[in-house]
């Protein structure tokens, strides 16, 4: 078992006849192939329905996509100012597993977007995320499979290049991943920290956690809220933009101290009482769990 | 994106909310003309209130009131052209360069409405106080019960009986909860229609006539969503901005301008975050923010040499790369080429982790240039740190 992917996943590509559709399409077969999935089905371009794109079969509509193939997945790669319809016409087909990539999608777009979203079957998973992987089994998504290594870490994280770091560190240090999320640096997303900790807390082969946060919001206070009641594994957190200047945008859209909330201090306050391991260098992260672990 | 105080009370007036007449100056004689206006309009008191993004300009002597055109004329020589200090400007201040000349009210009651989006409901949220005139901020922590909120449903907007109801716990007259239920609709409609992530009116002020106006006003916009506002970009007032920064996001780089000597550049939002945290955990401080991005080519890698080299207090340049996708040797082979073609001088410091990292450790070994590299991120940033010194 593992959480969100397996070899059962059946994925299709919005915007896969686009640069990044393309490569990621590619990027995300190959490595389920390697462990003798199959994983991409197929892809979504408005348009281009009927023909086929680099050996996999294009569709005008999401709807027709999921008839077709019986896609129960979907990673968007439609460029901003499409993608919270994409989005849309996603849930509206049904599809259980909504991961998407665009990064830089209007706050406005996604609130409505989430009004939708919450009430449905859909789960989504970012915007503006690397996606999810779970380690020698399949990923749906931007992040480079090569680095991880099948194990027992769970990871939870709002950025993607940190995910890879604290990935690295634990492959490293010969310690595997199960699944690896990462929920986005947006104002509005899909799946929260706490709906990702609640997935790898329930997952029989996760053993432990590694809850990577950053400025901005209050997710990760509730989050350790989350984790002091229900988590029994053991947590290491990281939050990046411990040295952030209040009231400034650090790349991230939703990365901004404002109003007094959202400082680092608060978050690493709270996950400290909440007994997580909370290190406050990010190379320290993979000794942390290597502690915690025995090994 | 910010925008002026003028600006926004522009943005109000279209949307039919009450708001003092008033001009915006850039010079003395501009001022000087706009002032003569609003006194044979009848108005007994002009205000001049210095146009600059931060807040608190009242306290750092940014708004002055004038009885006669003589006031005016004097307030508007002793702010224009200021260097104005307030909490939110820092200790060097920022030059003021507009005036807004506005007409006096008669001022009753200072109020309190903002729109803003909250993230833990994922809604627009309508917000309303009595304790108008004071930083939200600090209403908020104190006596958050000062506060009255009225979450939007996206799929059907700001209805008027929330109007209503907030209207009400400001504790208006029922004469005047007709014009404030028209007031707050206006807003929420130019909150929607400009992609605002903040609207702020304070003070919302009832005067001794019983009337309502926006007295101060402050937005920002979404910058995700400028691609479909052309009419509001070209409100941007880059002398408002750090050059560094302005110059930055002309290549589409995330820079950030802070107060150390390590430059950092580095991909990804959330490692350039953390590098900086490193760098002040080894007894440093970092003199910017830079996320090169996932796709950082060596067109990419010289703007963001350029930009770092510009700014005058660095002493050392900290690069921390973790190549996943894009490799490490090619990121390598792309900072070699940009750092001999801008001969750059200081001390480069490398930390590379990744896919093809060997690769990449011995591409800059042979590259003869002068770059020190940290087997792991703590030990480069105590490398910069000491180069730094």
């Amino acid at each position: 078992m593992s959480v969100l992917v397996d070899k059962n996943t059946r994925l299709i590509v919005q915007g896969i006849t686009g640069r990044e559709g393309t490569f990621h399409a590619k990027g995300c077969d190959e490595y389920a192939q390697q462990f003798g999935n199959k994983l991409v089905v197929g892809g979504v371009t408005p348009g281009k329905g009927g023909t086929m794109h680099e050996g996999w079969p294009v569709f005008n509509t999401v709807e027709d996509a999921v008839r077709e193939t019986g896609a129960n997945a979907t990673v968007i790669f439609v460029p901003p100012p499409a993608a919270a319809d994409g989005i849309l016409e996603a849930t509206a087909a049904g599809i259980p597993l909504i991961v998407c990539i665009t990064e830089g999608i209007p706050v406005l777009d996604m609130v409505k977007v989430w009004e939708v979203v919450k009430d449905s079957k859909s789960r989504l998973i970012g915007p503006n995320c690397p996606g999810v992987i779970s380690p020698g089994k399949a990923k749906i998504g931007i992040m480079p499979g090569r680095i991880h290594k099948e194990g027992s870490v769970g990871i939870v994280s709002k950025s993607g290049t940190l995910t890879y770091e604290a990935v690295y560190q634990l492959t490293q240090r010969g310690i595997g991943q199960s699944t690896a999320i990462g929920i986005g640096g947006d104002p509005i997303i899909g799946t929260t920290h706490i709906d990702a900790l609640r997935l790898l807390n329930d997952d029989p082969d996760t053993e432990a956690i590694i809850m990577i946060g950053e400025i901005g919001g209050a997710a990760e206070e509730a989050a350790a809220e989350f984790i002091k009641e229900h988590v029994k594994k053991p947590v290491v957190g990281f939050i990046a933009g411990q040295t952030a200047p209040p009231g400034r945008r650090m790349g991230h859209a939703g990365a901004i101290i404002s109003g007094g909330e959202g400082t680092a201090a608060s978050k690493m306050a709270a996950m400290a009482a909440a007994g997580i391991t909370v290190v406050k260098s990010p190379a320290e992260i993979g000794d942390a769990m290597a502690r915690l672990l025995g090994r | 994106m910010k925008i002026h105080e003028y600006q926004a009370k522009e943005i109000l007036r279209r949307y039919g909310v009450a708001v003092p007449n008033g001009e915006m100056a850039t010079t003395l004689e501009e001022a000087d003309t706009a002032a003569k206006q609003l006194f044979s309009a009848g108005n007994a008191v002009v205000v001049v209130k210095a146009q600059i993004h931060a807040g608190g300009r009242g306290k750092g002597g940014g708004v002055k009131l004038a009885k006669t055109l003589e006031e005016a004329a004097t307030a508007s020589k002793a702010i224009l052209g200021m260097q104005l200090v307030t909490h939110q400007t820092g200790p060097q201040g920022q030059k003021v360069r507009r005036l807004l000349v506005e007409a006096g009210s008669a001022i009753d009651r200072e109020l309190y409405l903002g729109l803003v989006l909250d993230r833990a409901s994922s809604k627009v949220v309508f917000m309303a106080s009595q304790a108008g005139g004071m930083e939200i901020e600090e209403v908020a922590h104190a006596t958050p019960e000062k506060i009255f909120k009225e979450y939007v449903n996206p799929a059907i907007g700001f209805q008027p009986y929330q109007a209503r109801s907030l209207a009400f716990k400001l504790g208006l007259a029922p004469a005047q909860i007709g014009e404030a239920v028209k007031f707050m609709m206006g807003l929420y409609r130019a909150f929607m229609d400009t992609d605002s992530t903040l609207m702020e009116i304070n003070p919302f002020i009832t005067t001794k006539d019983g009337k309502l106006a926006a007295l101060d006003c402050k937005i920002n916009f979404d910058d995700n969503a400028m691609f479909r506002h052309k009419d509001l970009k070209e409100l941007r007032d880059i002398s408002e901005e750090d050059p560094l920064e302005v110059e930055a996001s002309k290549y589409a780089l995330n820079y950030i301008k802070l107060d150390g000597n390590i430059a950092c550049m580095v991909n990804g939002a959330g490692l350039a975050m953390a590098t900086m945290d490193i760098i002040q955990y080894a007894g440093g401080a970092a003199a910017n923010f830079l996320d090169v991005g996932g796709g950082a080519n060596q067109e990419q890698i010289e703007n963001a040499f350029g930009i770092l080299l510009s700014d005058p207090h660095v002493k050392a340049i900290f690069i921390n790369i973790f190549g996943g996708i894009l490799r490490v040797d090619v990121l390598a082979t792309a900072v070699v080429a940009a750092a001999r073609k801008l001969n750059v001088q200081l001390p480069i410091i490398l930390r590379l982790e990744g896919t093809n990292v060997e690769e990449g450790r011995q591409i800059i070994a042979e590259s003869g240039l002068k770059v020190q590299i940290g087997a792991t991120m703590k030990e480069a940033a105590d490398l910069a740190v000491a180069a730094a010194k």
